[in-house]
């Protein structure tokens, strides 16, 4: 039951977090291609990096398994899977598509795939060097 | 002039009110979905433990999420100029619940581990049904959309 509740609260606060932030960028690019999507995507694969080794770096600081497992579930599976979207960003390719901007429909599509998991490999690394600062 | 929604308290309580819903029902489907790859660990048993790491959980809400999300905003679309009601269902479901429900983050991060352990076909095979699957979904909701709003136009 914890697990639903911290699943919950993380991807209410992620999912409102890309409400804001794609908006706010979208009110301040008008040109065809889906900036605010692509950033929080390449944002939210960056963090989950991150937060994946979460529960190796909180384990020597003393925090229970549970704990940790519980904390690591709210911000990744919660929070990033809240904040990212796979569906806005393929609606909006395929609207590129239907519209004739092909090269950006491919552009939107792949570049977001190669960002978005050479983020999350940054991610892993910096999570794995705070990591052993701690541990 | 109005104040855009995403600076609007109320319509961000509503995406995080939808959000917390999808985020919620991911995690359950993508948890269950792993039973899909019991066939195959049945049928190949030699190569079952590369099968089971295929993550066939996040495959399958993004590519529901996509057909259902191409799906709405057809509907929507069809409907002509947005009105209070209609943005709220947009927001509250395409970019809450939806948006919620799909993730970028867990497809990018698996997608990164596999790599690093050197299932390279696996990626390959898990990368191109996701975009393409997707894609195909997303325009089998919005073409199914369509032909319910002229079936109903023509009524």
């Amino acid at each position: 039951m914890i697990e639903l509740l911290v699943v919950a609260l993380g991807g209410g606060i992620g999912a409102a977090a890309r409400f804001v932030v794609d908006g706010e960028i979208r009110s301040r690019h008008s040109g065809g291609f889906p900036w605010g999507t692509f950033v929080v995507n390449v944002a939210g694969s960056f963090l989950i990096g991150v937060f994946s080794t979460l529960f190796f770096t909180l384990m020597p600081l003393g925090v229970s398994d549970g704990v940790a497992w519980v904390l690591q579930l709210a911000v990744t599976v919660g929070l990033c899977g809240g904040f990212t979207t796979f569906s806005t960003a393929t609606v909006e390719s395929v609207r590129l598509a239907q519209s004739g901007r092909m090269r950006l429909a491919v552009a939107n599509t792949l570049g977001t795939v190669v960002v978005t998991v050479a983020a999350a490999g940054l991610g892993v690394a910096l999570g794995m060097a705070l990591g052993g600062l701690f541990g | 002039m109005t104040r855009a929604p995403h600076r609007d308290w109320r319509y961000v309580g509503l995406v995080a009110l939808g959000g917390a819903c999808g985020s919620v029902a991911r995690y359950l489907l993508s948890g269950w979905a792993g039973i899909l790859l019991t066939p195959l660990t049945i049928l190949f048993p030699s190569t079952a433990e590369t099968v089971l790491r295929f993550p066939i959980g996040t495959l399958v809400v993004n590519v529901v999420g996509a057909f259902a999300l191409g799906y709405l905003l057809e509907a929507l679309a069809r409907r002509g100029r947005e009105t209070v009601r209609r943005r709220k269902i947009r927001l509250g479901i395409g970019t809450g619940v939806l948006g919620g429900f799909t993730t970028y983050s867990a497809l990018a991060l698996e997608t990164e581990r596999l790599l690093a352990q050197g299932y390279g076909w696996l990626v390959l095979l898990y990368v191109v049904l996701t975009l393409a699957g997707g894609a195909a979904a997303c325009l089998g909701g919005i073409a199914i959309a369509a032909r319910a709003d002229r079936r109903r136009e023509r009524r």
